[in-house]
């Protein structure tokens, strides 16, 4: 009785059904809705335009004097005289260079640091309360050593920069590695990938999401500390600038200055996000 | 298929494991013969897995010995897969020991073929569902030289009409490229479904109290009667049947 019941129910139930990818009807790779990107422009644009508009509204109402607050126009105009000339374009490619430098040295250093001691838990035990002690100076407490250690030019900012992301980068690094999951190195184990293959095709892909995010987070501390590195030793560079307008009593080109830090280092940090968008690391930012 | 099938070896003598005092396996013997299909099935924490990790080599016993020849391979629950690779770069991974790449080739779209994921051959695992994921697992398993799969619980993630499947699809995989298998799983129906043989272990420390040979062809269907006749066995076996498991010691044992 039950056998013709079955026999009965339409054949598409059964589980027999092994033409196609057997699930393919619940696969992935998912749809995304978003908005346009012009429309998703549109909530940040309208916030940054009202910023404007209130600074513009209180210095034309009067409601700060003039030499307190800098107007939108005087910032503007200062601008335009610095680009004149050329201090501006100056500036931005000395703090670039800067930066650039002493974020490529950390990087460096401190990734292979860190996964040296991801992989090995006594010198993970042995080094991190080092580690962390250096990361709690601020970097402004060394500007004495900068000074005196590497005099005036580009050292002393390039050294001021590495001490603020050398130890974040490598801390970031090592905790990843050491949370990798044991399952990868025992797959590794399985499909013999050992020594140099293990580090370059299992280790390292594996925490390269973790690194990326690190090295943003990295740029945004070399970018603020530019402003107080640049402030000894150089004759140059956006932070150099800020020091000098304030010497002149110029704060709209000090001004002028920090909209072209802020900018910039908002620039910078939407191309580093580009790495996330690698194929190979879109998986740690989808779980 | 494989060339050196001949090599495959498998082999538990008197072993006993322990971590610190608390003892898993206690005087443990298994032979896993050429090609066979062995299931391990037993309540849940009582050293499946520790099993499977002794054979794979990845822990050592506390006493005995374990002897293994050719090639072994670990299919796991979930996230086996690189997450960083693709489909087809995952599969290349157990296609490493072989040297020409042109025969290399041919051999990964064998294996895209066989686990009907041609068009998803750049996709990466996140992109893909669990049965698709567990899929490529296999291919990678089966792929090149390997003789031996460890199969820890690789469906029991899986949700349950995906898991019937998957069954069906480790059958004709296993059809194509023969390989001895240990798998280990808490689905009695899939203990009957797949095994040779079927081992019910003890509660901890693990031993073997009842071993089970089905000689059905496969695939088997849930409803063949040998696949009912031997869950009903295991079921026994595991007090489980009739009023068993009703009674408070047995629901206190399985906590």
């Amino acid at each position: 009785m039950v056998k013709s019941e079955l026999k009965a129910e339409p054949p598409s139930t059964s589980a027999g059904n092994r033409s196609l990818p057997a699930d393919s009807s619940t696969s992935a790779a998912p749809t995304s809705k978003k908005p346009s990107p012009v429309l998703s422009l549109l909530p940040p644009g309208a916030v940054i335009l009202s910023f404007f508009l209130i600074w513009y509204l209180v210095c034309r109402l009067h409601m700060v004097a003039e030499y307190n607050l800098p107007s939108p126009y005087t910032v503007w105009v200062a601008g335009l005289d610095e680009i004149k000339a050329g201090h501006l374009a100056n500036d931005i490619v000395a703090s670039l260079f800067r930066v650039a430098i002493a974020f490529t040295i950390s990087t460096v250093f401190g990734v292979p640091a860190g996964l040296a001691l991801g992989q090995n838990a006594a010198a993970r035990t042995a080094f991190v309360p080092m580690l962390n002690f250096f990361r709690f100076i601020s970097p402004l407490a060394w500007i004495p050593f900068a000074i005196l250690w590497f005099h005036i030019g580009d050292k002393p900012a390039v050294f001021l920069i590495f001490m603020a992301t050398f130890f974040p980068i490598t801390l970031a690094t090592m905790a990843a590695v050491a949370n990798i999951p044991s399952i990868y190195f025992r797959v590794a184990r399985d499909y013999n990938y050992t020594g140099i293959d293990l580090l370059t095709k299992v280790t390292f892909p594996a925490v390269m999401p973790q690194i990326i995010t690190s090295l943003r987070v990295a740029f945004g501390i070399a970018w603020v500390v530019i402003v107080a590195a640049e402030m000894v030793g150089c004759q140059d560079g956006l932070g150099y600038g800020i020091w000098d307008a304030r010497n002149g009593l110029r704060l709209d080109i000090a001004v002028c200055y920090m909209v072209v830090i802020g900018s910039l280092g908002m620039i910078f940090d939407r191309l580093l996000a580009q790495l996330s968008k690698l194929p190979s690391v879109r998986w740690g930012y989808e779980r | 298929m494989s060339v050196n099938q001949s090599t495959s070896r498998l082999e538990v003598e008197d072993v006993s494991h322990a971590y610190g005092a608390v003892s898993v396996i206690e005087h443990l013997n298994l032979v896993v013969g050429e090609g066979e299909f062995l299931v391990l099935v037993g309540p849940s924490g009582c050293g499946k897995t520790t099993l499977l990790s002794l054979l794979s080599g990845h822990i050592t016993p506390s006493s005995g010995a374990v002897t293994r020849s050719g090639v072994i391979r670990t299919v796991y629950q979930h996230d086996g897969l690189f997450p960083w690779l693709t489909v087809t770069e995952n599969i290349e991974m157990g296609l490493r020991s072989i040297v020409d790449p042109s025969e290399r080739r041919m051999e990964l779209g064998e294996l895209l073929d066989l686990i009907h994921l041609g068009s998803f051959a750049d996709h990466y695992p996140h992109q893909l569902s669990g049965g698709m994921r567990q899929r490529v697992e296999l291919a990678r398993a089966l792929a090149g030289d390997s003789d031996i799969l460890l199969m820890d619980e690789p469906f029991s993630a899986l949700d349950y009409q995906t898991r019937l499947r998957m069954r069906r699809e480790l059958v004709r995989l296993l059809d194509k490229r023969p390989r001895t298998v240990v798998f280990v799983t808490h689905d009695i129906e899939e203990a009957a479904q797949l095994a040779d043989r079927v081992l019910v272990l003890s509660q901890r420390p693990a031993t073997v109290c009842r071993q089970l040979i089905i000689d059905a062809p496969r695939p088997r269907d849930l409803t063949n009667p040998d696949v009912i006749e031997a869950t009903e066995a295991i079921l026994e076996e595991l007090g489980l049947s009739g009023d068993g498991g009703l009674d408070d010691e047995s629901l206190i044992a399985t906590g």
